[in-house]
């Protein structure tokens, strides 16, 4: 038997309204108890918290790996090592990967390399149409009983009106959700930045606000007609998040993400053609950016994903419109996400809620609660610290943060996963 | 009791006395048939015309062979292959066959309400073999025949009907005869094979096997066209079968006592496994075939009743 028990924290998971200052005891890798009071067992090893606040492992609902397929941006143990320096413990992967995730052994793999790790779950994304090509249905109930927990074409919008609505269909008689990167391709098409006035000045083909709210608009008209589930990932636009919150007053099963970049950077991050700052959808006007920050603090939106989507230095030494779109995100999620507590009234409760127990719920996993008897998954951080992002500096192998120079408060001292520390 | 029209186009608005009486009927010929006794005399004279706009082989030969038995004359017609490709219209063929004086019709036909468009323009009684999704009035009276042969009755038994209910004019008709006849019908597929409003159609509706078997007494199997399971509706057919399937772990889900049936032919592997198929304590699906051709006799001896009435 072995104890730790990591004294003086703030305890915060806001699924069970806890948030007491005390002490957590691990004992073999469980969570075996918590609160104010705890007495310190013989022989536990004591990890002194400094009044850090001590909160579940962060839940990141879409990530993507780099492998299989592209491994020169980012592998596996790459990212499980940004992950841990993040806080993250359980991540889901998506699954436009190469080969795609649309077979069952494939499944079967991401989740034996996760653990592998030691020190991530990786719930792996199904593929909703085969090799994410947008044209046949993958095998959804096959790869949901080989442990998928959702199913998502990853960067590719499903873009066939016919094909979504039979997708929301057939995933919903197994009781799955359909993650949409909700951009109408056909919009957005060559596309590299926001369309405004900036993209005008700079010369860049512009990708529409409304790309978004076309196809979020048409997609909740489905799940009203299939009685599916839509999840939209990445929203940056006021426009689309009017349309979620509307839908979820009708009591529609639709749901949302948002990724740091679009409640932290306006389209200006662009500056002088940084292609860094090139992301999929695009960073939009500052209206959009506060419209995002918003739907954070009212709840329409439901999680809070790195997004990370890592890129090789050869991706990104391109003319801007040439360069791959994408940022790395799993070091920066809570960190940003932190900003909006710091500096726009988010409550830092909700912010947890949103890196931990909501999208937990999202994606059926009962990580991202302090649940006594399960395995102690945990993250601690001092939300005060200063830092800055230094794009070299960034744990695992990729470097393409939007973030790079930003200054931020509140840091990831110690991650631990199945009681086992990972990280600080 | 006669039917509602001279035509039998459809089991949607039939009342329960006019099918009870229809299967009344064929229960007769079934006994005549097992007796290798025919009843040359009844359709003597009389010309039958198979009309098919779509490949069949057992539904024509059935008819033809309910035909021959009743002394009819039987001409069979494959249209697909002639007319039409030479840009004949429907009403065009409708005007040939009263010229040739044919007394019953039998159509087939890829588009749903083309034996009603055709019973409009011809003097013949019309039987629908199967229009498009939308009806096979025989095969719902040969199933509920095959049924109540083994069961005694209809009313309160539990029927699962599954697999492909959108594009199965089969599973139509077996739907309004059944809940007319005051069986409990389910469908069960999955959502993309389910259509709109099925509920509607006084069934319900479930989406995964276990929970559709569970209990029923007579589990009715569909066919899922090839073309139909390559991503389209279903993503493929280890998946389709994996979850729709049925074998005999799935048909112990149902009633301990349970009949299969399948209005053939069967995609072996696909929807049904071939151990529940070929089980003979269990299947029907041979059964169903031989009432098929006394069901169609019990149809042209009671359509054929009014022209041998004016004679």
């Amino acid at each position: 038997m072995t104890d730790t028990l990591i004294t003086n924290v703030r305890l915060l998971d806001p699924s069970c309204g806890v948030d007491v200052v005390g002490g957590l005891l691990i004992r073999d890798g469980l969570l075996a108890d918590y609160g104010a009071n705890l007495g310190r067992p013989d022989g536990a090893e004591v990890i002194e918290g400094d009044g850090a606040v001590l909160c579940p492992g962060l839940v990141d609902m879409r990530a993507a790996l780099g492998e299989p397929g592209f491994e020169y941006r980012e592998t596996i143990a790459s990212a499980a090592q940004a992950a841990a320096a993040g806080g993250i413990t359980t991540l889901a992967a998506l699954p436009d990967s190469a080969p795609a995730i649309d077979d069952p052994a494939l499944v079967r793999l991401l989740r034996a390399r996760g653990e592998e790790t030691g020190s991530l779950t990786i719930l792996p994304y199904g593929a909703v149409t085969r090799g994410c090509r947008g044209e046949e249905l993958a095998e959804i109930g096959l790869l949901g009983e080989a442990g998928a927990v959702a199913f998502t074409d990853g960067q590719h919008a499903i873009a066939s009106t016919r094909m979504m609505r039979r997708a929301l269909s057939y995933a919903h008689g197994f009781g799955f959700r359909i993650i949409q990167h909700p951009e109408d391709p056909s919009l957005a098409a060559g596309g590299a930045a926001t369309e405004g006035e900036l993209a005008t000045r700079l010369g860049l083909p512009g990708i529409p606000a409304a790309a978004e709210e076309i196809l979020v608009a048409r997609d909740i008209s489905l799940v009203r007609l299939t009685g599916g589930s839509v999840h939209f990932a990445h929203v940056s636009t006021a426009s689309a998040l009017e349309l979620i919150r509307r839908a979820k007053d009708e009591g529609l099963n639709v749901s949302c993400d948002t990724a740091p970049p679009y409640f932290d950077l306006n389209e200006t991050a662009i500056g002088e053609f940084r292609t860094y700052a090139k992301l999929s959808p695009p960073l939009r006007t500052d209206s959009d950016r506060l419209a995002v920050a918003a739907a954070l603090r009212d709840g329409t939106v439901d999680a809070v994903a790195s997004d990370h989507q890592p890129r090789d230095a050869d991706d990104k030494r391109f003319p801007f419109a040439q360069a791959s779109a994408g940022g790395a995100g799993l070091a920066t999620l809570l960190a940003v996400t932190l900003a909006q507590v710091h500096g726009s009234g988010l409550a830092l409760g909700a912010a947890i809620a949103l890196l931990t127990s909501r999208p937990a719920a999202l994606l059926g996993s009962a990580a991202g609660r302090l649940t006594k008897g399960e395995p102690a998954d945990l993250c601690l951080f001092d939300p005060e610290r200063a830092w800055r992002v230094e794009a070299n500096t960034l744990p695992g192998k990729a470097r393409n943060t939007p973030f790079d120079g930003r200054a931020l408060e509140g840091r990831v001292v110690g991650t631990w996963k199945a009681g086992r520390r990972v990280f600080g | 009791m006669n039917l509602p029209s001279r035509h039998l186009l459809a089991i949607e608005g039939l009342h329960p006395p006019q099918i009870a009486n229809l299967l009344d009927l064929a229960e007769s010929y079934v006994l005549l048939n097992r007796s290798g006794k025919t009843q040359r005399d009844l359709l003597r004279g009389r010309t039958l015309i198979n009309l098919f706009f779509e490949d069949s082989t057992r539904t024509r030969t059935s008819f033809e062979l309910a035909g021959k038995r009743l002394g009819a004359d039987v001409i069979n017609m494959s249209v697909s292959s002639s007319s039409v490709n030479k840009g004949e219209t429907l009403l065009d063929t409708a005007g040939t066959l009263n010229a040739m004086q044919c007394d019953l019709l039998v159509v087939r036909h890829d588009q749903s309400g083309a034996p009603l468009l055709l019973a409009q323009k011809v003097d013949a009684a019309v039987i629908n073999a199967g229009d498009g999704l939308h009806e096979h009035p025989t095969q719902a009276l040969l199933d509920a025949l095959t049924i109540r042969r083994r069961r005694g009755r209809l009313q309160g038994l539990t029927v699962a009907i599954c697999g492909d209910i959108l594009h199965s004019r089969v599973a139509r008709s077996n739907i309004h005869l059944l809940t007319t006849m005051g069986s409990r019908v389910r469908v069960v597929g999955p959502p993309t094979l389910i259509p709109a409003e099925a509920a509607r159609l006084g069934v319900e509706v479930f989406h995964t096997m276990d929970e559709g078997l569970a209990g029923a007494d007579i589990v009715m199997m569909l066919r899922l066209q090839k073309e139909r399971m390559n991503g389209g509706l279903v993503p493929s057919a280890r998946e389709y079968f994996r979850f729709f399937g049925l074998d005999a772990a799935r048909l112990a889900k149902a009633a301990p006592d349970a009949l299969v049936m399948h209005p053939g032919p069967m995609n072996r592997g696909v929807e049904i496994d071939s151990a529940v198929a070929d089980d003979p304590a269990r299947s029907l699906i041979r059964e169903q075939v031989e009432m098929g051709v006394a069901v169609r006799m019990a149809v042209l001896d009671t359509l054929s009743r009014r022209a041998r009435r004016n004679v």
